[in-house]
């Protein structure tokens, strides 16, 4: 049964993602692609959990490696994702009003 | 160690504040703090999975955190504007091989228990591998396409169909010998583990395949794509190990994309197999657009000046050679001159101008234009008649009229920006040559059109001097 409730989250998320970003002004489009992309480093968690699990139990050295390399380009993508899209917000600036 | 309880609330608790943020991403005014949101989401997400189960080994945690740490700060903080959308591509390629990483390390941990698996995780393992696997070397192509590494035209070949109808029957067929060695032990043809790696192999062959008769103009909509697939592919890994926060927010990623690929796709009038599969800018099937006629008139700087001076409003529409000749400040200084002479200025941006979703946006934001000054498409189009001046900065096919006019062009169809309807327009060009795909713009040929040869940079500031030394 379990799979079936995975399943019914994952097609709620999805019409909820739709329903989210559905008018997104083009000024954001980059910033939201960039911002987004962090996200999808979520994948981190998996990576961080299938390390630990690995490392724990010592069986195979293949993959405690597989699982640092996972956890450290996950890594990129979060940390970098993130700190980018900052940099990227922070240009974007309103008008001034004149004076 | 907290118990399974708290930590799933604290998953619940992340997926809230990545919606949360999201939603005030998508809005210029709260980004920056929907951007802050949404990471405070990822660190309670990844505490949350530390606090799982004791580390008995915590060095290669660490070293993994560690590592990815700190290229990302480098990255994040080196880069170019202008390199934007090589770095977006990258990051896309990362995600995407973490999920591959993640989806091996779990193959293998399979293989060691003696647990029977269940249907599901294998399939979300297939998935993710040939997902992750497409996503990592399609992107790589992509940032190489991008940082000019490889050539940016499309790569086609005879029976390239052909090879990826191959390609694509030899993944599925893999994928069902893992499901049928990992299901049963009578299976003989190939074992889960070599079906493992011909699926991994063979996924990553698709992925440069698919990305590499993909023309530049086209790579706004295979960024978004690849986007997308990034968080498919973190969602599947997150049905392997049945973890929510993975799935929810591997969705929202994939949602997004699809809709930013399809709003780049309708932006040129194409559908998504026809960007993917047609080899588009090759210079195939262009025969039939009618030749133009006509001779292009040519202007100095100093004659495109005194038209400037007594222009009350002015119109920029930049293009991917902007992001090129790195003209984005020499553009801001002119627009400021322009305005203390009295005139409106506007920037009008074509969804697919440079090479990724709202690339022209960050290029001019870097140099200081406020975005209520960027205008989209469909608000500057009824207004253009009233602009003096149209100026085209690189930009070639989003302002050409023959999408309007000439039912034998290739890009007949396409919104594009009305620059011909402006009672003046100057293109920035550094010479004749056609652009991408080398579709014929009768715009160079208008009455109305008068073309300012040299880099972009420089014909710019020499008009920035002229203004000066008035």
């Amino acid at each position: 049964m379990e799979a079936i409730l995975l399943l019914f989250i994952l097609v709620l998320s999805i019409f909820l993602g739709f329903e989210l970003i559905s008018k997104v002004p083009s000024t954001l489009h980059t910033p939201l692609m960039s911002g987004s992309n962090a996200i999808s480093g979520i994948t981190v968690v998996g990576a961080l959990l299938t390390t630990i699990a690995a490392s724990n139990c010592n069986d195979s050295d293949l993959r405690v490696i597989l699982g640092v390399l996972a956890v450290a380009f996950a890594t990129i993508n979060v940390v970098g994702g993130y700190l980018v899209t900052d940099r990227m917000l922070r240009m974007f600036k309103k008008k001034e009003p004149k004076k | 160690m907290l118990p399974p309880t708290i930590i799933n609330l604290l998953y619940v608790a992340a997926s809230i504040l990545f919606i949360l943020g999201l939603k005030k991403l998508s809005r210029a005014d709260s980004a920056r703090k929907g951007n802050l949101i949404s990471a405070i989401g990822m660190l309670v997400a990844i505490v949350a999975a530390l606090l799982t189960a004791d580390i008995l080994e915590p060095q290669w945690i660490l070293l993994g955190l560690g590592l990815g740490s700190l290229i990302g700060v480098i990255a994040a903080f080196k880069v170019k504007m202008t390199s934007m959308p090589e770095l977006v591509a990258l990051f896309n390629g990362f995600g995407g091989i973490a999920s591959l990483l993640v989806g091996w390390a779990e193959f293998i941990g399979f293989g060691q228990s003696s647990e029977k698996l269940s249907l599901v995780a294998l399939f979300a393992l297939i998935c993710a591998v040939l997902i992750g696997a497409v996503t990592f070397s399609g992107s790589l192509i992509a940032w190489g396409k991008l940082a000019g590494i490889i050539g940016g035209k499309p790569m086609l070949f005879r029976g390239q169909k052909f090879v990826n109808i191959l390609l694509l029957g030899g993944m599925l067929l893999a994928g069902y010998f893992i499901l049928a060695g990992s299901l049963s032990s009578s299976f003989v043809y190939l074992t889960a583990e070599d079906a493992f790696f011909l699926l991994m192999g063979l996924s990553l062959l698709f992925g440069i395949m698919v990305v590499i008769s993909i023309g530049g103009a086209d790579m706004p909509v295979v960024i978004s794509l690849l986007n997308s697939y990034s968080g498919i592919a973190a969602c599947s890994a997150g049905f392997i190990i049945s973890n929510n926060v993975l799935i929810v927010s591997g969705a929202l990623v994939g949602a997004s994309g699809i809709i930013l690929t399809s709003i780049m796709c309708k932006a040129m009038n194409r559908s998504l197999s026809h960007v993917l599969f047609s080899g588009f800018g090759s210079g195939a099937g262009s025969s039939t657009q009618s030749k133009t006629e006509g001779e292009s008139k040519p202007i100095s700087s100093d004659d495109a000046f005194l038209v400037l001076e007594a222009a009350n409003n002015v119109v920029f529409i930049p293009g991917y050679g902007m992001a090129v000749a790195q003209a984005q400040h020499a553009v801001k200084e002119l627009a400021d001159l322009l305005e203390q002479n009295g005139a409106e200025v506007n920037f009008a941006i074509h969804p697919v101008a440079g090479r990724m979703p709202g690339h022209m946006n960050v290029l001019l934001a870097e140099a200081n234009v406020p975005y209520d000054q960027l205008k989209e498409m469909d608000e500057i189009n009824p207004v253009i008649e009233n602009a003096d001046v149209a100026i085209v900065i690189g930009a070639n096919d989003v302002v050409n009229p023959a999408a309007r006019e000439d039912p034998g062009s290739p890009i007949y169809g396409m919104p594009v920006i009305n620059v011909d309807k402006a009672r003046t327009c100057f293109v920035l060009k550094r010479s004749m040559s056609a652009g991408f795909a080398g579709i014929e713009n009768p715009l160079f040929y208008k009455d109305n059109t008068r073309m300012l040869f040299g880099d972009a940079k420089e014909s710019l500031s020499h008009l920035v001097s002229e203004f000066n030394t008035q």
